[in-house]
C-alpha cells in the first residue's frame, strides 16, 4: 500500500519540478516525464505482467479470462439466455411509470457506455490488431462475449450493496459489495480487500482513465496539426476537465453527454461504410482474423501473441471484471438489483463485439498492415515488437491512417471524435477515482478537492509521456483493479446466483411483468 | 359520479387561464372534481454523467417538492377556496403522454390545457406538447387561449 502511494506521490512531485522549466526545453519536458514515469512504474507493470512461470503467457490475462468463463458456465450462460430480457429492460418495458424522472436502465448503461467506449475501441484495437496481428480480433471477440457474465456479476452486486444516503444520493462499487457482502457471509478481510481495491481503481483512473486517453488525444492532434510538445495539449485538457469537476461547469459536460453518443454512431457508421464499399473483402478479413487467430501469421510471439493481445485489449476496452462499470451502474433506482446486471452484460457486447471489431475490419481491410507477398504473412516492424505499417504508425494514429485511406477527411472527425470521448472517458474515471478515493478518505470538499487536482496534473504527464509507459501502466493499473475484483467475485457470486434463481422463477410465473406493451 | 376533469399545468400565466376556465366548467358540471397536474420534463432516455445519475433521486424529490409548493399548491387550494374539489399531481415524463395516462387513470371526462407558451423554431419542428395532445388523447381535450 505504502509501496503504491509513494510511487505516486515521486510521480506528482517529479511532473511538478518538469513543468516549472523553462518552455523552451519543450521536448526535454516530455523526455523528462517520459524517463521518470517509466522507472517509477516499471516495477508495478512488471508484476501485474509477470508471464506463468515457464510460458510467456501473463497470468493476468488468464486470470480474466477464467473468470469471465467461470461466470459464464456458473450462471448457466446467462448472457445468452437473459438477452432479450436485458434488451427489454432497456427499453423500459419492465419500468413503472410511478418511478420516472429516477436513473433508468437506459441512462445507467448509456453512462457506464461513456466511460468504456472511447479510446479502447479505436486506440486500442490498433494496438491489438498492430501486435497481435488481424487474429487478435478473436481472441477479443470471444473475450468480449465471455466478459458479459463477469459484467452482470459485478453489477447486480454493485446495485444490491450501494450505499444510499440520507440525502438521496447513492454511493456504489466494488468496494462497498466487497465490504458488505463479506460482512454478510461471515468472511474475514472484506474490509482490507475493500481498501486494496480502491487505491487501484484510483491508479486506474489515473492511467487507463485518465493518462492513456490523454496520451492519445494528443497524438491524434498533433498528427493533424503537426508535431508540437504533448505538455500543451495536456494543459488545456487539465484545465478543462478542471473546470467541469472541480468549477462544475455543467454546461461542457452535458454538451460532451449529448455529443459523445453522435460520435459514437458516426463513428460505427463510418466504419460501416468503409465495409460496405469494400464488402468483397470482408470474407477475406475474416479468414485473416481466423487464420490468424490459431496461426498469428508471422506476428510476434504467433497465435499466443494474437490470443494475449486480444484478451488483454478487450478488457481494457470493455472493463469486465474491472469493477469499474459497477460504479456507474450503481446509480440505478430498482427493487431488483439483478436487472441492473442484465442490463449492463450489453456492455461488453456493443463495446466489444461490435465496436472494437468495426475498428479491427477497417484497420485489416485497409492494408495498413505490411504483408509479405511471398509467404503472406506479416512482416515486423525493424524492434521486431509489431507488424510493419504503411506509415510506420500505431495506436489511434493507425486506425486513422486506415479510415482516412478510405474517406479521406476522416482523420479530421476521427480527431474530434478522439478527443470528446478522451474527454468523456475522463469524467467518467475521475469519478470512479473519486467514489474510491472518497472511500479511502472520506467524503468532504477537501478530500474531493484533493483528489480532483491530482487527477488534473495526471493529464498532463500522460499527455507530454511517450505511448508505450503510458499503455503499461494504464493496462497494470486496470488489471491490478480486476485482481482484487475477480477474487472477491468468487466469494460473493453464490449471492449473485440466489437473486438469479428467485428472478428467473418470478419471471417466470409472470409476477414480473412488463408495464409497456 | 362524480365527473373529473384533468387540467395541466406548465408554471407559466396561461397555465392559470387553463384553471379558471376548468373551474368554471366544473360549476357548471356541479358534481366536478379538478385533478391538476404538473409535468417535469424527463426522458428515460437521455444522457447523463454517472455524478448526476449518483445524485437523480434527490434531484427528483427536489423538483416535486419545488412543482407541488410553486404551482400545484397554491393552484389547488386557490380551486378549493372557490368551493371546487381539487387535488394535484407531480409527474416526470413526456407532457403529453403523461397527461392522457393520468386522464386514463382517473377516468376524466376530458382534458383542460392551456395553449402551449412555447413558440419559434423548436415548435414548428417537434410540435408542443398541446398539439401532441390534441392528436392522440383519447378523452376530449380543450385548449384554452
Amino acid at each position: 500500500m505504502t509501496f503504491f502511494n509513494k510511487m505516486m506521490l515521486s510521480a506528482i512531485a517529479m511532473t511538478g519540478v518538469s513543468t516549472v522549466a523553462s518552455a523552451q526545453e519543450a521536448m526535454t519536458i516530455d523526455q523528462k516525464v517520459n524517463e521518470t514515469f517509466a522507472a517509477v512504474t516499471g516495477p508495478f507493470v512488471s508484476l501485474i505482467f509477470a508471464p506463468i512461470p515457464g510460458t510467456s503467457f501473463p497470468w493476468i490475462v488468464m486470470w480474466l479470462v477464467i473468470a469471465a468463463s467461470i461466470f459464464t458456465i456458473y450462471f448457466g450462460f446467462v448472457q445468452f439466455r437473459f438477452f432479450g430480457h436485458a434488451i427489454g429492460l432497456v427499453k423500459g418495458d419492465y419500468s413503472d411509470p410511478n418511478d420516472a424522472g429516477e436513473v433508468s436502465h437506459f441512462q445507467a448503461l448509456a453512462t457506464a457506455l461513456s466511460g468504456t467506449v472511447g479510446l479502447g475501441n479505436i486506440a486500442g484495437v490498433a494496438v491489438a490488431v498492430g501486435i497481435g496481428g488481424p487474429g487478435a480480433t478473436f481472441w477479443m471477440i470471444l473475450a468480449g462475449l465471455l466478459g458479459m457474465a463477469s459484467k452482470f456479476t459485478e453489477c447486480t452486486l454493485g446495485v444490491k450493496y450501494r450505499n444510499e444516503y440520507e440525502d438521496g444520493t447513492v454511493s456504489g462499487g466494488p468496494m462497498y459489495y466487497i465490504s458488505k457482502g463479506f460482512k454478510e457471509l461471515g468472511l474475514p478481510g472484506g474490509k482490507f480487500l475493500a481498501i486494496m481495491f480502491s487505491i487501484f481503481c484510483i491508479l486506474g483512473a489515473l492511467g487507463g482513465g485518465n493518462m492513456f486517453q490523454a496520451n492519445q488525444a494528443h497524438a491524434q492532434i498533433s498528427g493533424i496539426v503537426g508535431d508540437y510538445p504533448g505538455w500543451i495539449t495536456g494543459i488545456i485538457f487539465a484545465a478543462v476537465v478542471f473546470a467541469v469537476i472541480v468549477g462544475g461547469i455543467k454546461s461542457i459536460a452535458n454538451v460532451t453527454e449529448k455529443v459523445v453518443p453522435f460520435m459514437g454512431i458516426l463513428y460505427v457508421g463510418a466504419a460501416l461504410i468503409i465495409l460496405l464499399v469494400n464488402y468483397d473483402k470482408i470474407g477475406w478479413a475474416f479468414g485473416q482474423i481466423f487464420a490468424g487467430a490459431f496461426t498469428g501469421l508471422g506476428v510476434a510471439g504467433g497465435f499466443v501473441g494474437a490470443l494475449i493481445q486480444g484478451f488483454k485489449r478487450a478488457a481494457f476496452s470493455n472493463e469486465a471484471g474491472v469493477g469499474s462499470a459497477a460504479i456507474a451502474h450503481s446509480a440505478v433506482r430498482t427493487k431488483e438489483p439483478i436487472t441492473e446486471g442484465f442490463v449492463s452484460l450489453l456492455e461488453p457486447l456493443i463495446d466489444t463485439v461490435v465496436i472494437c471489431t468495426m475498428t479491427a475490419l477497417v484497420i485489416t481491410i485497409s492494408q495498413q498492415l505490411i504483408v509479405d507477398p511471398a509467404t503472406g504473412l506479416y512482416v515486423l516492424n525493424e524492434a521486431g515488437s509489431s507488424i510493419a505499417t504503411v506509415n510506420d504508425v500505431s495506436g489511434v494514429a493507425l486506425t486513422s491512417a486506415a479510415f482516412g485511406s478510405a474517406i479521406g477527411w476522416f482523420p479530421y472527425v476521427l480527431a474530434i471524435a478522439v478527443v470528446l470521448f478522451a474527454f468523456s472517458t475522463m469524467i467518467s474515471w475521475s469519478y470512479y477515482g473519486l467514489k474510491s478515493w472518497t472511500y479511502l478518505f472520506g467524503e468532504g470538499k477537501n478530500s474531493e478537492l484533493t483528489f480532483k487536482i491530482i487527477f488534473c496534473i495526471f493529464i498532463v504527464i500522460g499527455a507530454a509521456a511517450s505511448l508505450g509507459p503510458v499503455i503499461d501502466f494504464s493496462d497494470a493499473a486496470i488489471f491490478a483493479m480486476a485482481v482484487v475484483n475477480i477474487f472477491c467475485l468468487y466469494f460473493l457470486m453464490g449471492l449473485v446466483k440466489k437473486e438469479l434463481h428467485s428472478y428467473a422463477s418470478r419471471l417466470q410465473a409472470g409476477e414480473i411483468r412488463k408495464f409497456k406493451h | 359520479m362524480t365527473t373529473k376533469l384533468v387540467v395541466g399545468l406548465d408554471g407559466h400565466g396561461s397555465g392559470e387561464r387553463a384553471v379558471a376556465y376548468a373551474e368554471r366548467l366544473a360549476k357548471l358540471i356541479g358534481d366536478c372534481e379538478l385533478v391538476i397536474v404538473y409535468v417535469v420534463e424527463w426522458s428515460p432516455y437521455s444522457f447523463q454523467t454517472a455524478e448526476e445519475n449518483a445524485q437523480r433521486h434527490k434531484r427528483r424529490e427536489e423538483e416535486i417538492s419545488t412543482a407541488t409548493q410553486r404551482v400545484i399548491d397554491p393552484a389547488v387550494s386557490k380551486v378549493q377556496a372557490s368551493g371546487v374539489k381539487a387535488t394535484g399531481k407531480v409527474r416526470h415524463g413526456d407532457v403529453a403522454s403523461i397527461l392522457m395516462a393520468v386522464a386514463e387513470e382517473e377516468k376524466a371526462e376530458q382534458i383542460v390545457v392551456s395553449r402551449s407558451s412555447e413558440g419559434g423554431f423548436a415548435k414548428r419542428i417537434f410540435g408542443s406538447a398541446t398539439s401532441n395532445l390534441v392528436m392522440h388523447a383519447s378523452v376530449p381535450v380543450t385548449v384554452v387561449n
